[in-house]
């Protein structure tokens, strides 16, 4: 049996790594692509919390957290393009018009 | 053979993720992405949450990413500039603000080491689909209402704020 803090270090370091992602990358998609990466990450210690308690609602709560993130998902693509339509580049440096 | 599993998916899921971020090729970075949802799909089949793995591929590895590379295909976009060209100081800072946010996680995880609980005897029976339908389907009913409204919410607000409006610029 693997204890539960292997799985919460697991999510702190895929966690980490989706943040340094989303501080140095320019292309927006994979800016929000490592947005995704720190969700599932909060994901896992979630389900590990879920399964070493035996309680079932931290697995409903990955569930509706799986909603969430297809919801923003979505958004966050129609966004994406529509910035790409007025820019013609998803650079998000270069899309500095509220920029103080 | 649960250590074992769980040692290789673990790398794996660090390896691909790390990938992921350093990778030039935004497909790249969309399929590193896939190979990480897939091995925390395994991490979940080994914390016996089977429901949430089956999920965790259907609708995370399948139906988002495969948005995400039509997006991509859509934009059809170049290789990012001058990320890789020179190391920045925002690099570095970057990499020390990650370095930080980690070990403030690992403080407090360091913290509660002691309250972390037990295995309990009810933990082979808490993933199936079964435990969860039991649960979601009483307790949980309203969010899970809830949550169809803002699916809906969002297949309506993604369609306005992406459709194209032939504007004819003279007009208006």
């Amino acid at each position: 049996m693997v204890g539960i803090d292997w799985y919460l270090a697991l999510s702190a370091v895929i966690f980490t790594i989706g943040m340094i992602g989303v501080l140095i990358r320019r292309n927006a998609i994979v800016v929000f692509m490592c947005v995704e990466l720190m969700l599932n990450a909060v994901n896992l210690s979630l389900v590990a919390f879920s399964a070493y308690h035996g309680d079932v609602t931290g697995q409903i709560l990955v569930f509706f957290s799986l909603a969430v993130a297809a919801a923003e998902a979505v958004i966050g693509l129609a966004i994406i393009l529509a910035i790409f339509r007025n820019n013609l580049s998803v650079d998000i440096t270069k899309v500095n018009l509220l920029r103080w | 053979m649960e250590l074992y599993s769980f040692t290789f998916l673990a790398v794996l899921a660090i390896a691909s993720a790390v990938g992921m971020i350093l990778t030039r090729n935004t497909v790249n970075s969309a399929l590193l992405l896939v190979l990480n949802l897939l091995s925390v799909a395994g991490l979940y089949l080994v914390l016996q949450a089977q429901f949430l793995a089956l999920i965790q591929v259907l609708v995370y590895a399948g139906a988002i990413m495969v948005l995400f590379l039509f997006v991509i295909m859509l934009l059809n976009l170049d290789e990012e500039e001058s990320f890789f060209d020179k190391i920045r100081v925002k690099y570095i800072v970057a990499f020390l603000l990650g370095v930080v946010i980690f070990g403030q996680i690992l403080y407090s995880l360091g913290g509660i080491t002691d309250l972390l609980p037990e295995i309990s005897e009810e933990m082979e029976f808490a993933g199936t689909v079964e435990a969860l339908g039991d649960v979601l389907y009483t307790d949980f009913l309203f969010a899970f209402e809830m949550t169809a409204i803002l699916l809906t919410a969002a297949v309506v607000g993604a369609i306005m704020i992406a459709q194209y409006k032939k504007t004819d610029k003279g007009d208006s």
